[in-house]
């Protein structure tokens, strides 16, 4: 009994370690390994060296000229973008009462909770490519535009149309902390700012909120980071085909989904993958070193 | 002291606050634009539908949308309550053991001492960030090694392991005062018994929120469905409605099903964060990550 007791911690963390260990750690670490591979499912894996990461970046032209491309606009401009958004929209929110406060909130945190892949069935009647698409009847009688445009299905139209409904949808779990954060600096701080001679709202955030609320900026970083690339596979959806009209809104996500299961060169997509885990914890490094402690 | 005229969280409305409202309004109003779409489409009769030039807004709703929505088939004799009563099911079960999963995690790493302790919660920390598609492959190579291809269980197995949630709870539980747990042990409480008696019941808001985080995961996720299921029976409703346009083609008269099934989706999101957002709110104030 006593034995057991010394050891409760292990007790009350191994359901959580084993599945942190089977769906999470062991799934990077096998990607690393079969990064190295060749794999094609039904053999087995057969060690290939660097040979993978060197087609990926030297022979797989649309990985260098398209995938790679479209994923550092599309995260650049969402991740980062999306964030920035996130912030302020918290921070006019909160300069609101209650009641008003809590309704704004609601209104700009309700796109988050449309699922993502199922909404694109509404994004299509949207953006539907005949005159009967919402947005072109509504261009056409404005006269903006002469004839219906191929929202979806055009190279030129699509990644675009991408990074708005993602930031139609930024404003998550992370919008929720930094709005709490805000919330919740101490008053006493920005009297003690002003006697000390700050003058405007915006030397304010800078130099009161943003500093006092450090830990939920950076909660809300690492969020708008997950959030981006876990949206990443909407071109697909959007555009119904993988891959996308002339890849325009191919992402490393589907980069990852075409060779996995559809051409089943395995080792190939999980060299691909160790590349997006590389990009997603760069950008997470940039997050702790802005708004870390350390 | 003109800087105080406008503040933040501000306990009653001054004029000053009106400029606020100016930037906040259209904004929200571009924000409420596809949630309406959704709500007016769903409710369209077929005429309506197929008018043109199109209305964005219904004149004479009913639920035809989602008679239809109920009665269509996927070819074969799966009807769409089968794919609504999985979704209802993972999510129930998935809400109920990542809730269970994470307060025993949470409340050991913020009230048991131990050599692993920091270096566990650092790894947390660090998978806040893993994004579950980018290694999707492996994933599916693990659970094919599993044996948990086309099971029931792989839908909520493939979600449990939550980083946020772990995350979240033991944040709370750090608030809890040792002493209130050291006086329970004295009293000869087990680990057990404190948490179901003690901690749970403090720990209402941050419960709440990381039930409804794993509710939007699992009502949301079509991930489980489409890359370790093959059989239709056990596929949630967020897969069939991701691939509706497959069912019903992309008719006008299937545009109108289709907004009829996001709306199935989204609703019970939207009224569980409402009845939450108070719980949602309190708990986020200590989601800092340092």
């Amino acid at each position: 009994m006593k034995k057991l007791k010394k050891y409760m911690h292990w007790i009350l963390l191994s359901p959580y370690l084993t599945l942190f260990v089977i769906f999470i750690l062991l799934p990077i670490v096998v990607a690393i390994y079969l990064s190295f591979t060749y794999f094609n499912a039904i053999q087995s894996p057969r060690w290939v060296g660097l040979q993978n990461y060197v087609n990926l970046f030297t022979r797989d032209e649309i990985f260098m000229q398209k995938v790679l491309p479209n994923t550092i606009k599309f995260s650049l401009i969402v991740g980062p973008g999306g964030y920035i958004l996130s912030f302020i929209l918290a921070w006019l929110v909160a300069q609101l009462t209650k009641i008003p406060r809590t309704i704004f909130a609601l209104i700009l945190y309700s796109p988050s909770l449309t699922a993502g892949v199922t909404m694109a069935v509404v994004w299509r009647v949207l953006f539907n490519g005949d005159q009967q698409g919402y947005l072109n009847a509504l261009l056409l009688r404005l006269g903006f535009i002469d004839k219906p445009i191929q929202w979806l299905q055009s190279p030129e139209h699509l990644l675009t149309i991408m990074i708005i409904v993602s930031l139609w949808s930024s404003m998550g779990v992370g919008f929720l902390a930094m709005l709490a954060g805000i919330l919740n600096v101490d008053e006493t701080l920005y009297e003690a700012a002003y006697i000390d001679g700050i003058r405007n709202r915006l030397q304010e955030i800078i130099y009161i909120t943003i500093p006092a609320m450090k830990p939920q900026m950076l909660f809300g970083a690492v969020m708008s980071i997950v959030q981006t690339f876990t949206t990443a596979g909407i071109g697909v959806a959007l555009s119904g085909t993988n891959p996308t009209p002339q890849y325009a809104g191919q992402l490393i996500v589907n980069h990852i989904e075409d060779y996995g299961f559809l051409r089943y060169e395995m080792g190939y997509a999980a060299a691909v993958s160790v590349v997006l885990l590389l990009i997603i914890y760069l950008f997470s490094r940039i997050a702790w070193k802005l708004f870390g402690d350390n | 002291m003109a800087g105080f005229t406008t503040k933040t969280n501000p306990k009653r409305f001054h004029k000053s606050q009106l400029k606020f409202y100016f930037i906040l309004a259209p904004i929200a109003a571009f924000m409420l634009l596809p949630i309406i779409f959704i709500f007016s489409q769903a409710f369209k009769p077929i005429d309506e539908l197929f008018l043109y030039p199109p209305r964005f807004f219904v004149r004479r709703p009913t639920f035809n949308n989602f008679y239809e929505l109920f009665a269509a088939t996927k070819g074969s004799s799966i009807p769409v309550s089968r794919y609504l009563i999985n979704s209802i099911l993972t999510a129930l079960f998935t809400v109920i053991f990542t809730i269970i999963i994470s307060v025993f995690a949470g409340y050991a790493l913020s009230k048991k001492r131990f050599k692993a302790k920091n270096l566990i919660f650092t790894i947390n920390n660090l998978a806040l960030m893993f994004v579950p598609v980018a290694v999707i492959i492996p994933r599916y190579l693990i659970v094919q090694k599993l044996g948990l291809i086309d099971t029931f269980i792989i839908n909520v197995l493939s979600l449990l392991a939550m980083p946020i949630g772990i995350f979240l709870i033991k944040q709370f539980v750090d608030q809890i005062p040792d002493a209130l747990i050291e006086a329970a042990l004295i009293d000869g409480a087990n680990d057990f018994q404190i948490i179901f008696n003690l901690i749970m019941p403090l720990l209402k808001p941050a419960i709440s929120t990381v039930g409804i985080l794993a509710f939007q995961v699992a009502w949301n996720s079509a991930d489980a469905s489409t890359y370790f299921i093959n059989n239709e029976n056990l596929r949630t409703f967020a897969f069939y409605v991701s691939n509706l346009t497959a069912v019903t083609g992309n008719t006008i008269a299937g545009q109108g099903i289709a907004a009829a099934a996001s709306l199935i989706m989204f609703v019970p999101n939207l009224v569980l964060f409402i009845f939450m957002q108070s719980r949602v709110m309190n708990t986020m104030a200590h989601s800092g990550l340092k």
